[in-house]
């Protein structure tokens, strides 16, 4: 981690910050990330099928293709420890879902409005998420 | 018009995602990783997204409508159940385990490799039991 690390994560936060505020004034909808995957895979967001199409599609696509044309040397340097990448990706999935909202829904868009269910879950899902790291890396060395 | 906004939408929040370093999981899990070798940029990214955020809930609010004529969203209840305190928790374990979230899990699909592909297949099957098996409100927290 280098003072730059800070800077671009400042800059790429105020990229996401944006695109949060493009969607909310434009189209009058949250930009969270579960909330918009999820709806669309389990049918209940049937009735704007087609926004959560294309706003998934630049999510996926455009990274991917940016990354290909600038052949910039990005890694997500992801573990590839299956039993990890299931548990975590379940966990993920459907604690998300039953919280309503992620990072983006419940951390970005949440905070902003002064949502109280906004900072109740960020706190929660960063002490949980610190306490995991505690255990999983410093006493059971699986991470 | 919608579909279109939504696609920027999606791509303006997948770039920055990749600029912010957020789609590389070192970074997430170091925030994370308190008592070891923490790195602070998880909070510069979410301080640099509220920002813009916090004037567009202004002008929102006061607009009750968006551009494209449907309403602002309501405001939720203040309703802090099991289900939120839960569903937190699993995600903030299962977010420390593996170093993604649902939006960097999507935006870093495209160079994961496969064990983002199995992560993602993970988190949908989690995403479709929610709904299947759902956890019962129960008492209030």
């Amino acid at each position: 981690m280098t003072p730059i690390d800070l800077v671009m994560g400042f800059i790429g936060g105020l990229m996401i910050g944006s695109a949060a505020s493009l969607f909310l004034l434009f189209n009058g909808r949250i930009m969270g990330a579960s909330g918009i995957l999820g709806g669309l895979i389990d049918g209940t967001g049937r009735h704007n099928m087609a926004e959560r199409i294309a706003l998934i599609a630049g999510l996926i696509g455009v990274p991917f293709v940016a990354i290909t044309l600038t052949g910039a040397n990005v890694s997500s340097n992801i573990t590839d420890n299956i039993a990890l990448l299931v548990v975590g990706g379940l966990l993920v999935g459907y604690g998300t879902r039953t919280a309503g909202g992620c990072t983006s829904g419940h951390g970005v868009c949440g905070i902003s409005r002064f949502s109280l269910r906004g900072i109740v879950a960020t706190l929660v899902y960063l002490l949980a998420g610190g306490v995991t790291m505690l255990v999983a890396r410093h006493m059971l060395g699986v991470i | 018009m919608r579909t279109m906004i939504a696609f920027i939408t999606g791509s303006l929040f997948g770039l920055g995602l990749v600029v912010s370093g957020m789609t590389n999981t070192t970074n997430v899990q170091g925030w994370l990783d308190v008592f070891g070798n923490w790195n602070p940029t998880l909070a510069f990214v979410l301080g640099g997204a509220i920002l813009p955020m916090l004037f567009a809930w202004r002008v929102a609010e006061r607009r009750k409508t968006a551009i494209l004529g449907t309403p602002i969203p309501a405001r939720s209840d203040p309703l802090i159940d099991r289900r939120i305190v839960i569903g937190s928790v699993m995600f903030g374990a299962g977010w420390a385990l593996v170093g993604l979230c649902p939006g960097p899990a999507m935006a870093s699909l495209g160079f994961g490799g496969l064990s983002g592909v199995i992560f993602m297949a993970a988190m949908l099957i989690g995403m479709g039991a929610a709904r299947i098996a759902p956890l019962p409100a129960g008492a209030t927290a």
